[in-house]
């Protein structure tokens, strides 16, 4: 671990903004939905560090705010990801046949669709609300985690240590849970953080298309969107706010997530 | 080979069916009667009744679902709701401006990608590198539309060097043509430079290990013909998956990017159609580019298979 500093790094900013997510009331210098029409289209300034929008609210509240959003859209989407796809991969790794002959067919048919867009699809179809992004981007998580759980019990399952497992009488539950599990998690670890940067990305671009949170709820996405038609006034403050929100929380995850694959699988270790 | 192309074909098919499930199932996963979205706020029940007729709604679902498919594999997805024009007919119209975006999408990325990854790749932990790979990372963690908004910001609101937007048919006015492209080209291109990039990079630091590295360089061939030759080769081979299924990621981002620059593609009709519940329209985009990806994956394997001669095309599926 002292060896990589990537870690240290990444796990920063990861904190700092679960930190910015959960104190925002407290840090936000304004509320968020408060309309003010004397500041309108105020740029920044040390009133309103990142400026205001066209009804007067503060964009920085907003941004700060918006973090609540993308996080927990991010956690709750890759935790419906990881519950549905482990177990499925877990199960048809382990019992194989025709169960998961046909999970796997159902993966890849969910992988035959551009991850964005179904998720686009499915948000569209049961109604834009932030409860539904959530879903849809947990299903479009669910074949990543399938996959690799899968892999990693295959690879598994016909080592000496289950083998010794099962000549002592564990259930399969037991060996699935208690001995393959534990030895499986640091991939799905890594899975999980790139997958949460992922999410944030996907839940950015439903709001940015109205099919995320609906106002006045401030969301990143939806956000740059709303202040996108004062670009060309050179009006820019009330988009780029948001839109350094949204690139400084996914960077974060991609950046420890790639840190934590870099010092968790052995075969990148080699010599590099 | 024939033989591997005709299992991977006969493989799709299950695949390609449950992808028509879901994509039938999505039009029925909407809450509330379809009927009632599809005809408007105050619909008058002879005009529900005659499109609940139309859509085959009063049939039960696996009934309509055969019924669909069997109107979906002649090619008959239905009329748009908004323009009552055919379905297909109307997608057609926008094919070829998103064939345009995506493919010089694509043709940016790998070019960007190759050289510098291989650069990187040469010089590893050089400065240059280390750049590389955090603009990389960078990339990939940047929405598309949000950097479709700064270089819109940037070089067509402030700079006035690029257009802002819209679209020109090439036969109308090529040069016009292309200069609306640069922009949206390059924003599509970035995040898939950036797979593209780490991807060529490791597949040639991998190469790099190899003992058939020494040995070209020991029996005295120039450093270049070495990485030309013996590493890119070599190690261009994993990097064609990656490549190929950026395609879906081109796919996916047209649909913000057209938006986002006013693009009249296929992506910009779905977004559209979306937002005027236009269901016929989405439900065929959706499974069209489904096809299209598993289309292009398809031949991405094939072309691995064919360019690896150590896969066997014979017993592996």
């Amino acid at each position: 671990m002292r060896r990589n500093p990537r870690i240290f790094i990444g796990g920063a900013l990861v904190l700092f903004l679960v930190f910015v997510a959960i104190f925002a009331p407290l840090l936000a210098p304004y509320d968020p939905i408060a309309v003010n029409g004397a500041v309108s289209l105020e740029p920044p300034s040390w009133a309103h560090l990142f400026g205001t929008d066209d009804v007067g609210r503060d964009v920085l509240s907003r941004v700060m705010f918006g973090s609540r959003v993308s996080l927990s859209v991010g956690l709750i989407a890759v935790g419906i990801g990881m519950v549905i796809g482990i177990s499925l991969g877990m199960t048809a790794g382990y019992i194989g046949g025709a169960f998961d002959l046909i999970s796997m067919r159902f993966i890849d048919a969910l992988l035959a669709f551009p991850a964005l867009l179904l998720a686009i699809a499915i948000t569209a179809a049961l109604g834009p609300d932030l409860r539904n992004a959530m879903i849809a981007i947990g299903v479009v998580a669910i074949p990543g985690f399938t996959r690799l759980s899968r892999g990693q019990v295959l690879a598994m399952k016909n080592r000496e240590y289950i083998e010794a497992a099962r000549t002592i009488g564990c259930s399969n539950v037991r060996i699935v849970g208690r001995h393959i599990f534990p030895n499986i998690t640091n991939p799905l670890i890594v899975q999980a953080t790139l997958a949460i940067a992922g999410a944030m990305l996907a839940e950015a671009a439903l709001s940015f298309l109205g099919l995320g949170a609906q106002p006045p709820t401030p969301t990143w996405g939806a956000d740059v969107y709303y202040s996108q038609r004062y670009l060309s006034n050179l009006k820019w403050w009330g988009s780029v706010g948001p839109g350094i929100g949204i690139f400084l929380a996914v960077f974060s995850f991609n950046f420890f997530g790639d840190a934590l694959r870099d010092a968790l699988d052995p075969r990148l270790r080699r010599s590099r | 080979m024939t033989q591997y192309v005709l299992r991977r074909l006969v493989f799709m098919i299950p695949v390609a069916i449950l992808v028509t499930m879901i994509v039938f199932a999505l039009l029925h996963l909407t809450p509330g009667d379809p009927v009632r979205i599809i005809a408007g706020e105050e619909p008058d029940p002879a005009a529900m009744e005659t499109v609940r007729r139309e859509l085959g709604l009063d049939q039960p679902l696996p009934v309509q679902y055969i019924a669909w498919v069997s109107k979906v594999v002649r090619g008959d997805f239905g009329r748009s709701i908004r323009t009552h024009q055919p379905v297909l007919e109307a997608i057609g119209e926008r094919v070829p401006a998103t064939m345009e975006l995506g493919l010089t999408a694509i043709l940016l990325s790998v070019v960007v990608a190759l050289v510098v990854g291989t650069l990187s790749a040469v010089r590893h932990n050089s400065p240059l590198d280390l750049i590389a790979t955090g603009v990389t990372l960078a990339g990939v963690s940047l929405p598309n539309f949000f950097l479709g908004l700064v270089l819109i910001l940037v070089f067509g609101s402030w700079l006035r060097i690029a257009h802002p937007g819209g679209y020109v048919p090439f036969g109308e006015d090529p040069g016009d043509n292309l200069g609306r492209l640069i922009l949206p080209a390059i924003t599509l291109a970035t995040a898939s430079i950036a797979v593209n990039m780490r991807q060529i990079r490791s597949s040639l630091l991998d190469v790099f290990g190899q003992d058939y590295m020494r040995t070209a360089r020991a029996k005295g061939l120039s450093e270049t013909r070495v990485i030309a030759r013996h590493a890119l080769k070599n190690g261009l081979i994993p990097a064609v998956t990656v490549i190929g299924l950026q395609v879906g990621a081109v796919i996916e981002g047209a649909f913000i990017t057209e938006t986002v620059f006013l693009w009249p593609g296929v992506g910009k009709l779905a977004i559209d159609s979306i937002n005027g519940r236009d269901y016929p329209v989405v439900q065929a985009i959706v499974l069209l580019s489904a096809l299209s990806f598993m289309a292009s994956t398809l031949i991405v394997d094939l072309l691995y298979a064919w360019l690896d001669p150590r896969i066997s095309y014979r017993s592996a599926s």
